[in-house]
């Protein structure tokens, strides 16, 4: 077996008084795409964002590609080579959409990022409106900058949250796509999803979360067998 | 100011009143850019903006009285030592007070103000120190229709020019866009792999730099004295709340436009130039609350 891309060993973590994770574990292997399924606050978001220190005290370990990251500063993590995209988005208004989209750094333990010129192809509308203010694209414009700004720096492992959120079906389509040819470029992808429909037939393995632990945790195969337990679970 | 003794027609006082709220238009603008920056970055009303502009006079000062270091080797070694200090100063008190609320920064900022302050009062007293103009920049030109000092004209140039190439590099370089997301969301920022707490120090130290720049500057036309941040701090306040926190063009601009006002209120009511940019600012607050150039929050 290889080194996992991300390894997450009883990770408890805290907003301020609040104790929000009580001991999560997930494994995600090179080049999987994993669901986090779960409700409103079950500690998705937070998950992802334990990963990258941004919540208060952390405990516990989270490996990545084998390597110990909890006790890091924020802006050394991102640099063993992952990639995040928050649910809100996070376009910056003061700046215009190529100035976001050239923000994140190349990152400096990772392999090459895609070019420019093959994010434009990729991504023709960013190219259209590079020069236009971050926050007047519009939603699916903004998810896609979110998404395109990160695979330039280099990173293979991809902290995706609420992509589809709020989005056109159209859209939502084209995001589907995208993973789908993201994961054949052999990108590893952890993605917090509340839409099922759109996270479903792109995984290989999902975890369910409630308060703050993983409380399923099965592949898509046994996807069939699960939906009584999920429906449960998430009243999907 | 004796200018009714003087044989000037009106149109010379006129003219040498807008330059003289030009010179001090200058110090308004880099001071208060000074200011928006840090405050945007590190959401610290910094008070202690104006001590650091006398730090920056003083030791002029002391560069030419100690170790007969001229002006143009202070200009660039007074902000540079400024610059440092405040970078210390971020590292060792500032940096523990960002998740509070405005008041803490401004209280600790303020405390290091009067520690700053009475220090140089207690070596250097309050009755200020002159400082001559460098030769290369004495003397006054004869435009025709005044006399205009040299010294003023490099100030107004050198000031404009900082200004500008301040707003180029924040508002049009690689560098100046991390510091724009940095103000807007600094945690996603640092996810993405950008050191920000050292972008924060240093871009304390900058504005810190700038404000002693402006000391430096103003070494020969104020009077150097302990207290002649005090004097200027609190205008500039006033001139970051009538501009508004969001632009720095704006700070440039306001800053410039406060100076212009104030001179030319000396001219036609000398009595209001010391409140005119109180009454400025209260119009402004009435008529548009965020400032001119700010954006609504």
């Amino acid at each position: 077996m290889s080194t996992p891309a991300l390894e997450i060993k009883d990770l408890q973590a805290w907003y301020g008084e609040s104790h929000v994770l009580h001991g999560v574990d997930l494994v995600v292997q090179p080049g999987e795409v994993v669901t986090l399924l779960g409700r409103n606050g079950a500690g998705r978001t937070t998950t992802l964002r334990a990963i990258l220190g941004l919540t208060g005290v952390r405990k516990g370990s989270i490996k990545v590609n084998g390597k110990q990251i909890i006790g890091m500063a924020t802006h050394r993590i991102a640099h063993h080579g992952i990639g995040y995209c928050p649910e809100e988005r996070g376009i910056f208004a003061s700046l215009s959409c190529e100035e976001n989209l050239l923000l994140p750094p190349a990152l400096t333990g990772a392999g090459k990022g895609m070019s420019m010129t093959d994010i434009y192809a990729m991504f023709p509308n960013l190219a259209e409106r590079r020069h236009s203010q971050g926050t007047r694209l519009s939603g699916g414009e903004q998810q896609m900058l979110a998404l395109a700004r990160i695979l330039r720096t280099g990173a293979r492992l991809l902290l995706l949250d609420e992509i589809s959120e709020g989005l056109a079906p159209v859209i939502v389509q084209a995001l589907a796509r995208m993973i789908r040819m993201l994961k054949n470029q052999g990108y590893t992808v952890v993605m917090v999803e509340q839409n099922f429909r759109f996270a479903a037939p792109l995984a290989d393995r999902f975890y369910v979360m409630e308060n703050g632990r993983v409380v399923e945790a099965f592949g898509s195969a046994e996807l069939d067998g699960k939906m009584p337990v999920l429906n449960e679970l998430l009243g999907v | 100011m004796d200018l009714f003794n003087l044989p000037n027609p009106p149109l010379s006082a006129l003219l040498s009143q807008l330059l003289l709220g030009l010179v001090n238009g200058s110090f308004y603008a880099i001071l208060s850019l000074g200011l928006a920056v840090i405050f945007g970055l590190l959401n610290v009303i910094n008070f202690a903006h104006g001590a650091m502009f006398m730090v920056g006079a003083v030791l002029t000062w002391m560069g030419l009285a100690y170790f007969n270091a001229g002006y143009w080797a202070m200009l660039v070694l007074a902000p540079a030592i400024v610059g440092l200090f405040g970078m210390l100063t971020e590292r060792l008190l500032l940096r523990w007070i960002y998740k509070l609320d405005h008041l803490y920064g401004l209280l600790l900022t303020l405390g290091f103000t009067l520690l700053v302050e009475g220090a140089f009062r207690s070596v250097y007293g309050v009755s200020g120190l002159t400082y001559d103009t460098p030769d290369a920049l004495s003397g006054a030109t004869d435009l025709g229709f005044m006399f205009l000092p040299n010294y003023r004209a490099w100030v107004v140039v050198v000031s404009l020019g900082i200004c500008f190439v301040t707003w180029f590099l924040i508002e049009r370089t690689r560098l100046g866009a991390y510091l724009r997301a940095g103000t807007e969301n600094p945690r996603l920022v640092e996810a993405f792999g950008v050191n920000v707490p050292l972008m924060i120090t240093l871009t304390y130290g900058f504005g810190v730099a700038l404000a002693a720049f402006a000391g430096v500057l103003a070494a020969p036309v104020i009077q150097v004295s302990p207290l002649m941040g005090q004097n200027l701090i609190i205008v500039v306040f006033a001139i970051v709340v009538i501009g508004g926190m969001g632009s720095i063009m704006g700070a440039i601009l306001t800053g410039l436009a406060l100076g212009v006002i104030e001179g030319l209120t000396k001219v036609v009511y000398p009595e209001a130039s010391s409140t005119v940019v109180f009454v400025v600012m209260v119009i402004v607050l009435l008529i548009r609350p965020a400032g001119l150039f700010g954006t609504q929050k």
